[in-house]
């Protein structure tokens, strides 16, 4: 049922009348919707939703599930994503009622063990990036990226400097950089990669200046590449009087081994659902705190978490004990960016994640990350270009380009990694290199699980020379073969409207 | 001592090291430059094993006090109702959790469908066109909607009603700010909006009027009136909704709204300390090419079966990049997932009933502490599922009494609204279908005694 092709949509299953979950019988006196709302507000035919047995909607989204893969299915080199385990015993902390069942708006006395959490979290995250304070409010890395270039913008302005209207990124960043930047009313300055694959310092020293509000650079970069100049790069940075942003997102090749406040960044953030082990979810939600240094606090967005003092009298000794409380008395700060005060849950999770590991732990997942992709990068080079043939970090960054001329590309390598139960690495990313196949097998596979993986790439490579055709039309053992990206940009289905529009769209065409 | 997440034995690292060429792991890090290397071990707590973790947790979560053991009358954008145990079920199969977004189709159809399916539910609830495949919640779902809106028109001016969610108007009074763009709060001295208020801003310059439907406060909006107003003038109407009250309300498309969001987290999601849930949004087909986020779209094999992908990506910043339409990468679609399988269990009799349940016990709630002497509602006008009454008392009183007799009560204005002093001793309170009989008696019997 699982791999039916046509797999039926939740809309075109169930049948009139029927129920799969039912309410109590309602026990306040029965008045009629129009007694309590004027006619005028109401809608006259219930909203069209589906009518399914409860059998029916856990096998839909059983065998759903079962058409997609996930880490605990098989292998995820998907590179910049840090697919490692998600520990089950985390999603069991992150349902238990005292953090699941909490209302925003209880009052502070009735989720102290919530805010504690919240201040002890922010304290590692601190720590790990050596920086001062952190807000945990921003809901993704994205989210992270642009509450931190909100503060950058707010300490300019508080210093007079509010002209600062640059930033300036490598052409190597992810996408999100430049894209925070503009909704941060930014213009964006693209600086160029040298040829080892790292910021080019000539080319950042000719765009720094008077209108630079800061850089935004990922480290190591998403070419997996420490970037050896670091010192440098802030040198001139903030030499110039901008601000270093960092992009956590490749932060797991570093934990305990460097900090992002000691190369010289004022704001990082970090991508909880990437090195603190939080599920991806299928795209989210996430969480992307950042933490700054001291002069950036002031302007952190509201609420703060903070710690205060509190005498009791615990029969009649007179104690002091520890109270936490939400400050939304800050002044400069940049205000709200979120709902409430993130993503609780998802916190949870990664203090869990932080606790089980250790400070030694933490240094051995890096040391362990960046071990198992020098690996596979070394196994690999044989068969496929390596742009940049140095010692990588977490991941790294191969060229199809070899594969390209037998009219093979990144894509095809991708596709048919899928009929090995294998997720692709990520593809044509960075921007920079040609045909790029992004890999990063990150800490938590076995040497048997990577070994596989060097296998089944090496298999391809030599199909790549033998048969290419083949490779050209995978996957073959997928649910549904190689879909049409194009047709569906160019007729845009996103609804169900009875099934038959994509033929007649189709047809149209 | 070893990890339980770190499989390498240091047996197979001495292995990978050699096939590397490397002497030692440190070598691997010889590009750090010496003077940042830690020379310390970071200062975290040591390791605990999963019982000690599972102890030391599950105490700071016992230092709380959780709905599943008290009686909570709040509202105010999470809200507490009744959900079937196979939303979590379903929701939490691992081929679902730890997958990524579905960047090989292929292999992410799960992910793929149900994200149409949830996108096909949110235009069934909405009436609207096209749905995306979720924003981070409904704070900043609200906000992006203000950007779309600025960057289809134009305008550098938002309007929106002081009886809108006071977090969410923040949020998108920081978002704006970043951009340079003006918002302007209009006063709701009597809870709800003036449409002739809105006549001064009409024009090229506002990009947008925003909307809550119910408000705030509970109540409901003249949105018939303000959709008309919107009709024929450039400025676009963007109204935030919840998506449970829509089992009965009017859908948005029906009066005329350009843009409708609003946050998921009613539909099936827990209330979390307030996230995560997820923010949905939905627009005319004519905006398709200008929302924020995913969307996924149908497309077939090459034998023709049916797929789903992701689809208009040229909107996205990873392609885009500075000239996309949001910086939006991860969403949240777990909690989509949630609201998805909600509502294919709940059905369409299901949807309708909790809302019809919501709005008959909060209004049977209300009149029961209207009777009460000293008690009266803030606002007069129709609302659905929460309602402010001024208390005879002060505020904390109330709920320094209820908290003691095991009762979260309502939400006091005075937090939200400092600078209107005649809205102080006004408590919302909030009922859902979640609330039994006894409950509510229970919660006016204590507030009668309250001194």
């Amino acid at each position: 049922m699982a791999g039916q092709k046509n797999f039926p949509l939740l809309m075109e299953l169930g049948a009139p009348g029927r129920r799969a979950y039912l309410l109590p019988e309602l026990d306040v006196p029965n008045r009629s919707l129009e007694e309590l709302i004027p006619d005028q507000y109401l809608r006259s035919e219930p909203a069209p939703l589906p009518e399914l047995s409860e059998l029916e909607v856990v096998r839909h989204f059983t065998n759903l599930s079962r058409r997609n893969h996930g880490i605990d299915v098989g292998f995820y080199p998907l590179g910049s994503c840090t697919m490692k385990y998600n520990p089950k015993v985390n999603e069991d902390l992150a349902s238990y009622p005292g953090f699941a069942s909490l209302h925003p708006y209880q009052p502070e006395a009735t989720v102290q063990g919530a805010l504690q959490l919240m201040y002890e979290l922010e304290e590692y995250l601190c720590e790990i990036a050596g920086l001062e304070r952190a807000t945990l409010a921003p809901a993704a890395g994205a989210h992270g990226e642009l509450t931190g270039l909100m503060l950058i913008k707010a300490y300019h302005e508080s210093r007079g400097e509010g002209h600062r209207d640059e930033i300036i990124i490598p052409d190597s960043a992810h996408g999100t950089n430049p894209a925070s930047a503009a909704m941060c009313g930014y213009k964006v300055v693209e600086v160029a990669s040298s040829e080892r694959g790292s910021v080019c310092v000539d080319a950042l020293r000719k765009v720094v200046g008077p209108k630079t509000a800061g850089l935004m650079l990922t480290n190591p970069n998403t070419l997996g590449l420490f970037e050896e100049d670091i010192l440098t790069i802030s040198e001139i940075v903030h030499g110039a009087g901008g601000l270093l942003y960092f992009d956590g997102a490749n932060a797991n090749a570093i934990l305990g081994k460097c900090r992002p406040g000691d190369m010289g960044f004022d704001v990082v953030h970090f991508n909880l659902h990437k090195t603190f082990s939080t599920p991806h979810g299928g795209g989210g939600p996430g969480s992307g705190p950042i933490a700054v240094r001291e002069d950036l606090v002031p302007f952190l967005p509201v609420p703060v978490v903070e710690k205060r003092q509190k005498s009791v009298d615990l029969a009649g000794t007179g104690q002091n004990i520890d109270e936490f409380y939400l400050d939304y008395d800050r002044p400069l700060s940049i205000g709200k960016i979120k709902g409430f005060y993130g993503n609780f849950l998802v916190m949870v999770r990664a203090y869990a994640y932080i606790l089980s590991m250790g400070p030694e732990g933490l240094k051995q997942v890096s040391e362990d990350a960046v071990l198992a992709a020098n690996y596979l990068m070394a196994k690999l080079k044989s068969a496929y270009e390596l742009p940049y043939d140095r010692i990588c970090k977490h991941e790294f960054v191969l060229s199809a380009k070899r594969q390209k001329a037998n009219g093979v590309t990144a894509r095809d390598i991708a596709k048919r990694l899928l009929d090995y139960d294998m997720h692709a690495p990520t593809v044509y990313f960075p921007l920079i290199v040609e045909e790029a196949l992004m890999i990063e097998p990150t800490e938590t596979e076995t040497k048997a699980a990577l070994d596989e993986f060097i296998d089944v790439m090496l298999a391809i490579a030599r199909e790549a020379e033998e048969s290419p055709e083949k490779l050209q039309k995978a996957p073959y053992h997928t649910v549904v073969g190689r879909l049409d990206e194009t047709l569906a940009a160019r007729h845009p289905v996103v609804r169900w409207q009875g099934g038959k529009d994509m033929e007649a769209k189709a047809r149209d065409e | 001592m070893g990890y339980p997440y770190l499989p390498l034995t240091p047996g197979e690292r001495q292995e990978m090291l050699s096939a590397i060429g490397a002497e030692s792991v440190e070598e691997l890090f010889s590009d750090i430059p010496r003077e940042i290397k830690l020379q310390k071990n970071l200062d975290l707590p040591q390791p605990l094993t999963e019982s000690e973790l599972i102890r030391h947790v599950q105490e700071l979560g016992d230092r709380n006090i959780s709905l599943d053991t008290h009686t909570s009358f709040l509202g105010a954008g999470v809200y507490q109702h009744l959900v079937p145990r196979a939303v979590y079920h379903l929701a939490n199969r691992a081929e679902f959790l730890t997958a990524y977004t579905p960047y090989q189709a292929e292999i992410s159809q799960g992910v793929l469908q149900a994200t149409f399916e949830y996108q096909t539910l949110i235009c069934s609830l909405t009436g609207m066109d096209v749905a995306n495949a979720s924003m981070y919640d409904g704070a900043t779902a609200l906000a992006e909607a203000a950007l779309m809106a600025i960057n289809i028109t134009n305008g550098s001016r938002v309007i929106a009603f002081e009886s809108i969610h006071p977090d969410y108007r923040a949020v998108v009074e920081t978002y704006l700010r970043a951009v340079g763009a003006e918002l302007v709060v209009l006063p709701t001295d009597r809870g709800t909006a003036d449409p002739e208020a809105l006549r001064p801003y009409l024009g090229k310059d506002t990009a947008a009027v925003l909307v809550q439907q119910p408000n705030f406060f509970g109540l409901l909006e003249p949105v018939d009136e303000i959709g008309a107003l919107l009709e024929d003038v450039p400025t676009m109407f963007a109204a935030c909704v919840n998506p449970i009250s829509l089992g009965i309300l009017k859908a948005p498309a029906a009066y005329g709204a350009d843009i409708v969001v609003g946050d998921g987290q009613p539909l099936g999601n827990p209330p979390a300390f307030g996230g995560p849930s997820f923010g949905f949004m939905a627009a005319k087909e004519k905006y398709i090419r200008r929302m924020p986020g995913r969307i996924v779209g149908e497309t077939r094999d090459e034998a023709g079966n049916r797929g789903f992908v992701l689809t208009l990506q040229t909107r996205e910043q990873h392609i885009r990049r500075h000239r996309a339409t949001s910086n939006i990468c991860t969403n949240a679609a777990h909690s989509s997932l949630m609201g998805t399988i909600y509502l294919a269990m709940l059905g369409k009799e299901g949807l309708r009933e909790v809302a019809l349940q919501c709005a008959q016990k909060a209004h049977y709630t209300a009149e029961q502490i209207t009777a009460l002497p000293g008690w009266e509602m803030l606002f007069e006008g129709p609302y659905y599922h929460e309602f402010a009454v001024k208390a005879p008392v002060p505020w904390t009183k109330v709920n320094a009494a209820l908290l003691d007799k095991g009762i979260i009560g309502g939400l006091p204005l005075a937090k939200m609204y400092p600078d209107r002093p005649e809205w102080e001793n006004a408590i919302l309170f909030c009922v859902t279908e979640a609330r039994t009989a006894s409950e509510i008696q229970h919660l006016v019997q204590v507030l009668k005694g309250v001194r």
